[in-house]
Parts: C-alpha cells; structure tokens; sequence
C-alpha cells in the first residue's frame, strides 16, 4: 500500500520509493533498538509495508527485541555478498503483518558494509516497501554513517542527560554534511527529536533536564518522549516491541510518535508527574 | 513525594541547570568547529611542521580557529612554546 503524494523523489523517478528512516544518536545504550522495533512494528500496524534493518553488524540485537532470533538464517551482510538474495534473507514477523526484519550479521568485520552494496539493498527493497528502518550501530563513524547516508528522515534518539545530548548534536553535525541527500542538494533530511528514558519526577526535582531544556539545545522538532519504563525491559525479555503493548505508557508514547511521524497531530503525554491525593486538591489539580 | 521533599526541590540548586548551561557552552563551541573549512586541519598541521623546525612542541600546543564575525572572518593561531 502506498498512500503518498509524490514528493521531491516522486517527480525524478517514475515509481514512489520507500521513505527510508534513520534511527540514530551517537551515544550508545540509549534506545536506538527499541525505538527501531517500536517505530517499525507502528508504521506497519498502520498499513505501511515497513521493513527494519539492523545496520549493527557484528553485534545484532534487534532479531532479539523482535522476537525472531531463532529464525535467521541469512544476514544483511550475506545479501551485500550475493550469497542470498533480498528475499531469503527477509524475516517476515509473526506477529505484525506489513512487517520485515534485515538481520545484521553476527560474526563478520565491520568493514562488510559499502556505499555501494548498501545502496543497492535500499534501492531493491524501495520497490515494494513504503518505509524503511534504518537502526544505526553507536558511534559517529563508519557504520553510523552508513546507516544514515541514504536516509530521508532522521529520528534522533536522545537520553536527557549531558553525553547523549552532546552525541546527538554531533550526529546533528553529520546529518547536514554527509548524507546523499546534501550531495545530491537535494532537500535536507527531516530531523526528529526522540527523547527517551524520561522521568518526570527527576525532571521535577532538577536532578534531570526537560524537555524544553534538550529542545532548546539541539532545537529540532520534538516527535515524541518516551518515559523511562519497566515495560520495556520486560517487553524485551519476551522479545516483543513494546508499541504492541498499549497498556503502557511506553507503547502508548511510541504509538503517539508513529503518528506524529505520519502528520498527525497528537498532544505530548507522560511529561508531567501524576500528582495524587490531597496534595492535587491543595494544588488545584492539573 | 512529602510536602517537604515538594518545597525543597523548588529552591535546590538543581544540577539540571548547570547541565544545561555547559551543554549550551559546548554544543556552541563544537557547532563552530563544525563550520571550518575542510582545509584547516591539514593547515594546522603544515604550520605545526614548520613550527618543529625550530621548536620541539606537540600536536596539542597548537590551535587555530577561525571566527566568523560580520563582516570578516580572523584565523586566530595560538602556539604554545615549551618553558625553557
Ligand atoms: N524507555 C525506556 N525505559 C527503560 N529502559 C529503556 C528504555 N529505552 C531503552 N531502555 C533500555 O536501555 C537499554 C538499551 O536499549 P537499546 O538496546 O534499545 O539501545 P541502543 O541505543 O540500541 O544500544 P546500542 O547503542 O548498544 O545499539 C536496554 O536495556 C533497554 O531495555
Ligand atoms: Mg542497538
């Protein structure tokens, strides 16, 4: 299914492409691979053909968050080589339809991933698919790059806290000057902010930065705030993306992301502590 | 969180400012180092040669920057020298 208006691409090729998505952040740890399942599994719920590829080679995790790491038998790398094809090396998930897993190998070099092998995946799968997850290794070298060079949108994963933020805007850096969108002077690519891990309380007591605070820094549009949970550590041991469980305030921050992606407007939840009892009568309420 | 937790995180000296304030310190500096031509560090280090030639200093005891005001732009070298 593919419900977009052409676009910039869209008037220069005959065919629609695939948006291709770049999960990324710089800083390691800090939720990349859970925000590339929770995204992927949100785009393909809505009815986009989506598939995610973990550019981690050599350290692959996100079979595991999707719950399929029994079922790799061909990676991204072995795809890159010819010694399978798109198709064979596609894991088509159990429980979403619309979606696709591109594992990363396990044991290979880093170096196994070129420009020009790279590009040929993402041309190939933007034939039939509407989005494409790109989820970037750590790090603001190679294998970061990579993962972003060809990306139409970037959702830029970031903790509140000093590290992760001064990571971010140096991904920021490179997304501006090393993408094939600024070689080509085409449009440049879409930033989003994802602020991760978020503890209201903390934000509260000043002990941790806000919103507005990382907002104002690396002034990028925000697309969502996910709150510091136990549901997704507990959603990962199952190996499940925590978008399909909507009781929590997790999977419903990710859902209010994927639809704010797509152009919705949707208001920001989660960002404020629940006051209770009688201190919110005193207070007023809110 | 207690009446008294609620008032006393109002008036603490919240570390959330001071990391604000040098994130906002170091994210400036960086972004303008982000913006110097491509040849400046193959400069820095053709200048750090001729340099050696005469004084035995390191990589770290040069720094050039280039800040862009207005109207020009001044490409500031600071050398440190070795105490002799
Ligand atoms: N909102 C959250 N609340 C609590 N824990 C979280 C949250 N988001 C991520 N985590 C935890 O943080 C850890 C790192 O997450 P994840 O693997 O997604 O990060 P990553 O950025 O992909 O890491 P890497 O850089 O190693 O690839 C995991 O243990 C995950 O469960
Ligand atoms: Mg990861």
């Amino acid at each position: 299914m593919n419900t977009r208006e052409p676009g910039v691409a869209g008037r220069i090729e005959e065919r629609v492409l695939a948006k291709i998505i770049v999960v990324t952040s710089g800083k390691g740890g800090v939720g990349k691979t859970t925000s590339s399942a929770a995204i992927g599994t949100g785009l393909a719920l809505r009815g986009f053909k989506t598939a995610i590829i973990d550019f981690d080679v050599g350290l692959r995790n996100l079979d595991l968050i999707m719950g399929c790491e029994r079922r790799v038998v061909y990676d991204f790398v072995n795809v890159l080589n010819k010694e399978a094809t798109l198709n064979q090396a596609l894991i088509k998930d159990k429980r979403t339809p619309n979606l696709f897993i591109l594992p990363a190998s396990q044991t290979r070099d880093k170096d196994a991933l070129t420009q020009e092998g790279v590009q040929a995946v993402l041309n190939e799968l933007s034939r039939d698919f509407d989005y494409i997850v790109c989820d970037s290794p750590a790090g603001i070298e190679k294998g970061a790059q990579m993962a972003l060079y060809y990306a139409d949108i970037a959702v830029v994963v970031t903790n509140p806290e000093v590290s992760s933020v001064r990571d971010s805007d140096r991904i920021l850096g490179i997304l501006q000057s090393k993408t094939r969108r600024v070689e080509a002077g085409e449009d440049p690519v879409e930033e989003h902010l994802l602020l991760t891990r978020y503890s209201p309380a903390r934000v509260q007591a000043g002990e941790m930065l806000s919103v507005q605070d990382v907002e104002d820094i690396l002034a990028i549009p925000l697309i969502g705030v996910i709150p510091e949970s136990e549901a997704v550590l507990k959603a990962s041991n199952q190996g499940m993306p925590v978008i399909l469980d909507q009781e929590t305030e997790a999977g419903q921050a990710y859902s209010d992301a994927v639809a704010r992606l797509l152009g919705d407007q949707v208001e920001h939840r989660f960002l404020e502590v629940q006051k209770k009892g009688f201190f919110k009568r005193l207070l007023g309420g809110k | 969180m207690s009446i008294f937790d609620y008032f006393r995180s109002k008036t603490k000296n919240a570390s959330a400012s001071v990391a604000k304030e040098r994130l906002q310190i170091i994210v400036a500096h960086e972004r303008g180092q982000r913006q110097q031509p491509d040849y400046l560090p193959q400069m820095q280090q053709e200048i750090l040669d001729v340099i050696r030639k005469y004084v035995a200093i390191d990589q770290e005891s040069v720094n050039i920057q280039l800040e862009n005001n207005d109207h020009c732009s001044v490409l500031e070298l600071n050398v440190t020298l070795p105490d002799r």
